[in-house]
C-alpha cells in the first residue's frame, strides 16, 4: 500500500519531463493545415533559436493558403537558410491571436478591419495592400437547384451556406445581398471560407459565397456562378510586420517579397486583383 | 467544464474514508492540488476577465437566449435518446461475450476519442444530403438532416452516448445477480425483473452516466458545426456561439462562456445533490 503513492508521484515527474520535452522541440511543418487548428503549428517555430537566417511565422487568411504556400517556397529559395511556417485560418481569430501575444513575424489579412483591430491594438507595423479579393457564387458540379444567377439565391427552395456575420468572407456575403437588394436565409454560416466551400463540393447545400481565388482553386469540385460586377463586394488584403517580431529585419524582407512583381504574378494567377485596382 | 467532479463510486462503502483522505500522504496531496488547480484557475481567470460593465447589454442581445435555449434543449435531448437506446446497448455488452462484443465494444468507444470535427464528417457521410443513408432519406421521403436542430441533436448523441454506455455496462457487471435471481425464482418475467429489480438498483450509474453525456453534448462543437452548420436560432448552440463571437468580439465570447460556465456548474450541484442524497438512503 505504501509503493502505491510513491508510483503516482513517479509518474507526475514522468509527465512534466515529457512536457518540458515538448515546449523544447521546434516544428518542421512548412504549412499548417485547417481554419480551426491554426495555434497548433504557430506557438512553436518562431521561439526557437534565431540563427543566421531564422524562421518566419506567417499568419495569413484562410483565402491565401495556395498562393502564399508557392511565394513561401519562392522566398525560402531567394533566401537559402530561411524557413517559413505558416498558420491560415480566419482573418479576424488571426487578428486576436496576434492581439493575445500569439507568436508570430507577419500578419496578411483579408480584410482592412481585420487589420485595423491589430493595428488599434499596437500590435503590428503599418500594413501595405497587396492583393484584392471579389466574390463569386459557387454551385456543386450537377448544379442541383440550377442556379445561374444571383437572384436565385433568394428562393428560399435553395439551401445556401455563406461566412458567418464574424468574419470578413462573411461582411462581403451580405454586402452582396444588400447591393443586390436580396433577401436570402442562409441554412449555414459557416466559420470560415474553406468551411463553405467544403459544404458546397460535398454537395450538402445549393449554392455559396466565396472569394474569386476560393472557386478557381476548387474548380474540379464547384462550379462558378459569377456576380455582377455592380452588385459585387471586393476586400482588400493587407500585409505587416507584427511588432513583437524577433526576426524584425527578414519578415520586413517576406512583406516586400510578397509585394514585388514575382509574387504579383503568383497572386494574379490565382485570381486575385492588383492592390491598385 | 464537460467532465463534472462527481465519480460514480458509491459513496459510503468504506467507512471513513473522508477523514483518511485529509490525513493522506503529501505524494497524494501535492499532485491533487496541482489536478485541482489546474482544473480552476482556467475557470478563474475567465471571471476576471468577464466585462463586468457590458454584460448586461451583451447578454440580454436575443442571440444568447436562443443559442442558450438550444444548447439546453438539444443536450437534454441527446441526454434523453443516450439513456433511450444507451442502457439496453450496455445491458447487451456487458451479459454478451465472444469476440464480436469485443469489436463492438472497441467500436463504441471510437466516438470518445475520435476528433469531434472527424465524428461531424462522418455523420455528413451517413446523414448528410449525398450521404449513404441521407441520399435514400431526401430521395424516398424529402428528408435532409444537416443544418436542422435534429442534426444538432444526433452529432451531440454521436459523442456523449459512449459516457452513458460505458459508465452503466460497468454498473451492469458489478450488480449483484441475486436479486434478479430471486425475482425470477418467485415467477417474475425477465422484462418485469429488468424494470422493477435491476433499473432502480442502476439508477445511480445511469444518473451518472447521463449527466456525463449531458454535459459533454453541451459542450459539443466540432460535430455540430461540421454535420449541423451554424445558423443563429436553429443549430448555433452556445460552443458555436462563443467561437464565433471570439472571432469579432472577444468579450461577448467571454460573456456567453460566463453563461455556460453557470449553467454547468448550476446543474451539476443541483443533480449532484439530489444524487448523494439519494444514494445515502
Amino acid at each position: 500500500m505504501t509503493r502505491y503513492p510513491r508510483l503516482v508521484a513517479g509518474s507526475g515527474l514522468v509527465a512534466l519531463l515529457a512536457l518540458a520535452g515538448c515546449s523544447g522541440g521546434s516544428s518542421t511543418t512548412s504549412s499548417s493545415s485547417s481554419a480551426g487548428s491554426s495555434t497548433s503549428s504557430s506557438t512553436s517555430a518562431s521561439t526557437s533559436q534565431g540563427g543566421a537566417q531564422g524562421e518566419l511565422t506567417v499568419l495569413a487568411a484562410a483565402s491565401l493558403r495556395d498562393v502564399f504556400v508557392t511565394i513561401g517556397k519562392d522566398f525560402e529559395a531567394a533566401h537559402p537558410g530561411t524557413k517559413i511556417t505558416f498558420s491560415f485560418g480566419p482573418s479576424s481569430g488571426l487578428a486576436t491571436q496576434i492581439v493575445n501575444g500569439s507568436p508570430a513575424d507577419v500578419f496578411a489579412s483579408a480584410s482592412a478591419a481585420t487589420m485595423k483591430t491589430a493595428a488599434d491594438a499596437g500590435a503590428v507595423d503599418a500594413s501595405r495592400l497587396f492583393a484584392r479579393n471579389s466574390m463569386t457564387i459557387v454551385v456543386p458540379k450537377d448544379n442541383p437547384a440550377k442556379v445561374d444567377d444571383l437572384s436565385d439565391l433568394a428562393d428560399s427552395t435553395v439551401k445556401v451556406a455563406i461566412c458567418a456575420a464574424e468574419v470578413p468572407c462573411g461582411v462581403a456575403a451580405h454586402k452582396v445581398f444588400d447591393t443586390a437588394k436580396l433577401s436570402v436565409k442562409p441554412i449555414s454560416e459557416e466559420a470560415d471560407v474553406s468551411a463553405v466551400l467544403t459544404k458546397v463540393s460535398l454537395g450538402e447545400v445549393d449554392a455559396g459565397i466565396v472569394y474569386v481565388t476560393d472557386a478557381s482553386s476548387a474548380k474540379d469540385k464547384v462550379q462558378a456562378v459569377e456576380i455582377p460586377a455592380a452588385d459585387n463586394a471586393t476586400t482588400d488584403y493587407p500585409i505587416a510586420v507584427v511588432k513583437d517580431s524577433a526576426h524584425h529585419d527578414l519578415a520586413q524582407q517576406f512583406t516586400d517579397f510578397v509585394l514585388a512583381p514575382e509574387a504579383a504574378k503568383v497572386l494574379a494567377d490565382a485570381g486575385f486583383a492588383g492592390a491598385g485596382g | 467544464m464537460t467532465i463534472p467532479a462527481t465519480s460514480p463510486a458509491r459513496p459510503g462503502t468504506i467507512r471513513g474514508d473522508e477523514a483518511a483522505l485529509g490525513r493522506g500522504p503529501w505524494q497524494l496531496r501535492l499532485p491533487a492540488a496541482i489536478a485541482a488547480a489546474f482544473l480552476v484557475l482556467p475557470l478563474l481567470a475567465l471571471l476576471v476577465r468577464v466585462p463586468w460593465s457590458t454584460l448586461p447589454h451583451l447578454l440580454t442581445e436575443p442571440i444568447v437566449g436562443e443559442a442558450l435555449r438550444l444548447s439546453l434543449i438539444c443536450a437534454s435531448a441527446a441526454a434523453g435518446l443516450s439513456m433511450l437506446f444507451g442502457i439496453p446497448l450496455a445491458w447487451v455488452l456487458a451479459h454478451a461475450s465472444g469476440p464480436l462484443v469485443n469489436l463492438l465494444r472497441a467500436l463504441v468507444t471510437v466516438p470518445l476519442v475520435l476528433p469531434p470535427v472527424v465524428g461531424g464528417v462522418a455523420l455528413l457521410a451517413a446523414f448528410g444530403r449525398r450521404g449513404v443513408l441521407g441520399r435514400p432519406l431526401d430521395d424516398l421521403f424529402g428528408i435532409t438532416l444537416p443544418f436542422t436542430p435534429i442534426a444538432v441533436v444526433l452529432a451531440e448523441t454521436f459523442v456523449a452516448l459512449p459516457f452513458l454506455v460505458l459508465t452503466v455496462e460497468g454498473a451492469f457487471r458489478t450488480l449483484d445477480s441475486g436479486y434478479a435471481e430471486a425475482a425470477a425464482t418467485l415467477g417474475a418475467s425477465r422484462w418485469f425483473t429488468f424494470r422493477t429489480v435491476v433499473l432502480p438498483l442502476l439508477a445511480p450509474a445511469v444518473l451518472a452516466g447521463s449527466v456525463l453525456a449531458w454535459a459533454r453534448a453541451l459542450g459539443e462543437f466540432g460535430a455540430t458545426i461540421t454535420f449541423a452548420g451554424n445558423s443563429p436560432g436553429r443549430t448555433q448552440t452556445m460552443p458555436l456561439a462563443v467561437y464565433l463571437a471570439m472571432e469579432r468580439d472577444p468579450d461577448a465570447a467571454i460573456a456567453l462562456s460566463l453563461i455556460l460556465l453557470l449553467v454547468c456548474v448550476l446543474v451539476l450541484l443541483l443533480l449532484r445533490g439530489r444524487w448523494l442524497t439519494g444514494a445515502a438512503r
